[in-house]
């Protein structure tokens, strides 16, 4: 593990400041990902400014009526507040399913929009990889093992898939992600926040050089009451998702009249299904029109031989979580 | 000293009770010391850097980033290590040269064989320092043409030869041609990946030299073997090399033999002149020790319309490293199984440039099993008989194969008595005909096989006057509670209270125990253990005779009587004409032993599934096993060695596959995260019954328990899965993407 040097910051002025003002640092929220990846020797940063003492790990009703988590906030608190399980189950099942109890206890919501790919090659530094080196080639899709990779969002440079669960329930819930920088403050609805790889799979969000998270927002939204989480894995626990599902569904004489759904493990970043919603709306809320959407919104997908069985696989769990919701 | 001070207990009944572990208390407070537990002043750490390619010749090393990083003590590469002995050519003619996992000089040569191969050793004062030292090692490849591809290469697979510790191929009558004269038969091909063992300890070693003397605390499933290979590498005296192994944590086979790390360890302390530990990490382990091979299997049924098998075809294809391996014997359990009238094995081999594959739990039986099972399943649906009638009906009264005596055999009275506890005639045959809402539910069954066998081992056995046992044994404790059960052998064998028993194991300076391999520990440890005891009540009928003391008297009583504060006695040999003596006379009775006797543990699987009617996720949610293990001797142990067996066993069939790029030869998940071992939610309560009836050729009756509970455990579920959904996965590991 390579050496560094760690500050601390106390609030989030001078937390931004000391950023701004450092060479080659970092932010360290809970540090679940960002400590491996040192170890790993792909993040190498110099600083590491621990920003976990900064007054941000609140959940509160704000005056609008939405719902503010501060960045701060650990995983399992935000998964446990009565506001978030009341109004947003989506996402408390979503942070639950991630990781693992001592992870979520760490990791905060901030830090969990940030972590990085699983790809095997991007954690191996002896493959090539273009989001670790960029330029250097892609050791997934020169041949290599594909079957956890993305079919929606990819691009000839890169297919490794995001891995959060709790970005996808924020995806379909149309959360909105604050920051701060000396530029000041910013928000950034969830849906711009991460990126396709493109031709720059190393650049993964639109997160300012020195932007700060400092809350996540989530609007009023009365059919996320009615709404799940679907995560599919290859064991019942402590696995990435091969095909995660968050669904939110309003119904009015057997009619669609809202319908949020958004995608995990299928995509190159958390994956909103506005196809997907567009067929929904409107529609009889019949399993017919969840297959029909969930069909439309993976009709697109680039598969490979090795993970083609995403795109059948996401079709049965969107259709199978709606219609639970029905 | 008067007969008031010695202890006069009756002593309880011993042998088979569910005794608590003698060592539970130090490990679960952490008071016991693992091999990376041992803190030296003076402590350094090392840190190996692994090849990136398959094979190769290093043209350059540049360590000048490692070298003058603070708290370095030494970077040691091909061009600086001090020079060791190669490893020996293994032969069964001196069991010992089976230690080498590899037959790698390592950092005495310039060549990569295997992608991951330790190319370098950093030696510094933390962990973390050693570590990152490691990682600015820039390494210059001159790259060779590399075979790494399993498919690939399986054309080129060349027959495996037979051993006198591995059975191979054979044949009896004409099984091609009575397949092809079957009223009904299946011929399918099965596969199954390279899996790891992943013990909870990784690999780990503290290597201390005292002047020219070495003692390694090293986690090994065989101590003796390892001090000889030491021994022999480093050029020393046997008497100089100590190795201490008092707790391992797990091993599964996978510190069988002596690997990189051990070796390195020793070097890395040789160079510094310090005591080095180096722990492998979980990467290490993956790179630098061997697992299971893949393979690919054939078998063909023929039976006639009753479902009397007339044809049984099993044949496999394993790999090997061009470096050394394990020839798996994926048929063993086909000689042994059913009643067929034309048996036809074989084993086919191919070479990769990998590292060594290693023994992994019930090598051959855990991947046999699953093809032959599964096959089973499928004639019986073809025949429209049920799983277990169909077994029945093929359920042989002596060795298929060649007509030797079954030692025991408990197969028909497991089947009985485990489709009666798990109610199997509650289900109905047809596939796809139970349900639970969404969840599809099947049940199956499968047999476990795996053979038994006897290793010399050395003791000393000890009375003192004041009653107490002291037995003393390198034999090694890994989790499955060894000390405890040759607790209970004593106590057993010399009718004394078991507090008064104490056992010392693990240590090379103890006469040598057995490795702890091939289930055989109980067995081979309990014979030398009874045959001290009689020795020990021999010697003390004696001298109750010489002392007019009644033969009858407690033996600590016939002690002091005598005015003796103890009385010790050794059974085998650990030197000389006396220990050669002893590997001529375990040979020449395993070799009369096994042209009579098929010896073996058994025991019949039971399993319900739920499969997701929408996802194809697979949940186990019932588990029955029901074994001959012979004598049991400690009812909690046994059932835990059975049931991690079987967890391993749902591991294996669910998830647990060792992904290897194709073109680089690199293993890709080499870690926890993506290689999926069972986590708890995949694992049910699982109920376990032995039906503890002694095996009369065996020490003790026993036949073994470690590695019969995952053989069978993949077939089971396999057969389940298609119970539930219709659909037969011959691949494992069995993952949802193939049931949709």
């Amino acid at each position: 593990m390579r050496r560094f040097t760690y500050v601390t910051a106390n609030t989030v002025t001078d937390a931004v400041k000391t950023k701004a003002t450092t060479p080659n640092a970092k932010y360290l929220g809970g540090g679940t990902n960002l400590v491996d990846l040192i170890r790993a020797d792909i993040e190498h940063p110099d600083t590491l400014i621990d920003i976990t003492r900064l007054p941000l790990a609140d959940v509160e009703e704000i005056s609008t009526g939405a719902v503010r988590i501060g960045a701060l906030t650990r995983n399992s608190h935000a998964a446990a507040h009565p506001l978030i399980r009341t109004r947003y189950p989506v996402l408390t099942q979503a942070i639950l399913a991630g990781a693992s109890g001592q992870l979520r206890n760490m990791a905060t919501v901030g830090g969990n929009l940030l972590q990085r790919t699983r790809c095997h090659y991007f954690y191996d530094t002896a493959a090539p990889c273009n989001k670790r080196s960029p330029g250097e080639g892609c050791a997934a899709l020169n041949g290599g093992y594909t079957r956890n990779h993305a079919v929606l969002g990819t691009s000839r440079n890169c297919i490794a898939t995001h891995p959060s669960d709790m970005a996808v329930a924020l995806a379909a819930l149309d959360a909105v992600v604050e920051t701060e920088s000396a530029e000041g403050n910013r928000r950034i609805p969830i849906e711009d926040f991460h990126k396709p790889p493109g031709e720059t799979p190393y650049s993964e969000t639109t997160l300012g050089e020195n932007e700060l998270i400092t809350a996540i927002e989530l609007p009023v939204l009365p059919p996320a009451r009615n709404s799940r989480y679907r995560k599919v894995r290859d064991r019942s626990s402590y696995a990435f998702a091969l095909v995660s599902v968050a669904a939110a569904l309003e119904t009015e004489n057997g009619r669609i009249t809202n319908a949020r759904l958004a995608l995990g493990g299928v995509g190159t970043h958390p994956w909103r299904a506005r196809t997907a919603e567009s067929v929904l709306k409107g529609a009889p809320a019949t399993e017919s029109t969840f297959r029909e959407a969930a069909e439309a919104e993976l009709s697109t997908a680039t598969l490979l031989p090795d993970n083609a069985f995403k795109a059948p696989l996401a079709v049965r769990t969107i259709t199978a979580t709606l219609t639970s919701l029905t | 000293m008067t007969q008031t001070s010695i202890p006069t207990r009756t002593p309880q009944r011993v042998l088979g009770e569910p005794i608590d572990r003698v060592d539970g208390h130090v490990k679960t407070t952490g008071a016991a010391q693992y091999s990376g537990d041992h803190l030296y002043p003076d402590l350094a750490h090392a840190a190996l850097v692994h090849a990136t390619v398959p094979r190769a010749r290093i043209t350059h090393i540049d360590t000048t980033a490692a070298d003058s990083l603070p708290g370095v003590h030494a970077v040691i590469t091909h061009h600086n290590a001090p020079r060791l002995q190669p490893p020996p050519k293994p032969t069964l003619l001196n069991l010992p040269t089976l230690a080498a996992g590899t037959s790698v000089n390592y950092l005495n040569t310039d060549e990569v064989h295997w992608n991951g191969q330790p190319v370098a050793v950093v030696v510094a004062d933390s962990l973390d320092i050693a570590r990152e030292a490691a990682q600015r090692i820039r390494v210059t490849y001159e790259e060779l043409p590399a075979t790494v591809d399993f498919e690939q290469e399986e054309p080129n697979a060349v027959p495996q030869k037979n051993s006198a510790l591995s059975d191979g191929g054979g044949k009896k009558g004409d099984a091609v041609a009575a397949l092809k004269s079957a009223d009904v038969s299946v011929d399918l091909r099965f596969s199954t990946p390279m899996q790891h063992h992943n013990a909870i300890e990784p690999h780990t070693t503290t290597a201390v030299w005292n002047g020219k003397a070495l003692t390694v605390h090293d986690g090994t499933q065989h101590i003796d073997w390892t001090r000889r290979h030491l021994a022999l590498r480093f050029k020393l005296p046997l008497n100089d090399v100590r190795v201490i192994s008092t707790f391992v944590g797990g091993a599964f086979g996978g510190k069988t033999n002596v690997w990189a790390g051990t070796i390195l360890a020793v070097v890395a302390a040789k160079v510094t002149g310090r005591p080095v530990k180096l722990a492998l990490s979980r990467e290490g382990v993956y790179r630098t020790t061997g697992g299971r091979t893949p393979s690919t299997q054939r078998v063909a049924l023929g039976a006639d319309a009753d479902g009397q098998l007339t044809a049984l075809i099993h044949t496999s294809v394993t790999q090997m490293g061009r470096v050394g391996g394990y020839a798996e014997q994926v048929v063993s359990q086909s000689r042994h199984l059913y009643d067929a009238e034309n048996i036809l094995v074989q084993q086919h081999q191919l070479t990769l440039d990998s590292i060594a594959n290693g023994v992994m739990r019930a090598p051959g039986e855990s991947i046999g099993s699953f093809a032959l099972e599964a096959a089973m399943d499928e004639l019986a649906h073809r025949l429209d008989l049920d799983p277990i009638e169909l077994r029945m009906r093929n359920e042989p009264d002596r060795n298929p194969m060649d007509g030797k005596l079954f030692a025991r055999r408990g197969l028909r009275e497991a089947y009985a008595r485990g489709a009666e506890r798990f109610r199997w005639a509650d289900r109905t045959p047809e596939p796809r005909s139970m349900r639970d809402g969404r969840w599809l539910v099947g049940t199956g069954v499968a047999t476990a096989f795996h053979p038994a066998w006897v290793f010399p081992a050395n003791v000393t056995m000890r009375l003192s006057a004041d009653g107490d046992v002291l037995v003393r044994c390198g034999f090694h404790e890994m989790g499955m509670g060894a000390a405890t059960a040759f607790t209970q052998v004593t106590a057993h064998a010399l009718r004394v209270p078991l507090d008064s028993v104490r056992i010392e194991y693990g240590d090379s300076d103890l006469p040598i125990g057995p490795g702890a391999g091939g289930s055989a520990q109980t067995a081979s440890v309990s014979r030398a253990i009874l045959d001290a005891a009689a020795k020990l009540k021999k010697d003390l009928a004696a001298l109750a005779r010489r002392n007019n003391t009644s033969p009858d008297e407690a033996p600590a009583t016939i002690l002091s009587r005598a005015g003796r504060t103890h009385h010790e006695v050794a059974v085998g040999a650990d030197r000389g004409i006396g220990r050669l003596a002893g590997q001529v006379r375990f040979m020449s009775t395993l070799l009369r032993e096994r042209r009579k006797y098929v010896k073996a543990a058994c025991g019949a699987q039971f399993c319900e599934v739920r499969v997701d009617s929408d996802t194809g996720e697979v949940r186990v949610t019932r588990w029955l096993g029901v074994f001959d293990i012979g004598t049991v001797v400690n009812a909690k142990t046994a059932a835990s060695q059975l049931r991690g067996g079987i967890v391993m066993g749902i591991g294996a069939a669910l998830g647990e596959e060792t992904l290897v790029d194709g073109h680089t030869g690199r293993i890709v998940n080499a870690n926890l995260a993506e290689y999926h071992v069972p986590v708890h939610a995949d694992v049910p309560r699982i109920d376990i019954e032995c039906l503890g009836d002694p095996d009369p050729t065996m020490p003790l009756g026993v036949l073994g328990a470690g590695e019969v509970g995952i053989v069978g455990v993949a077939g089971a579920i396999a057969n389940a899965v298609h119970h539930a959904t219709g659909l037969r996965v011959r691949d494992l590991p069995i993952t949802l993407d193939k049931l949709l």
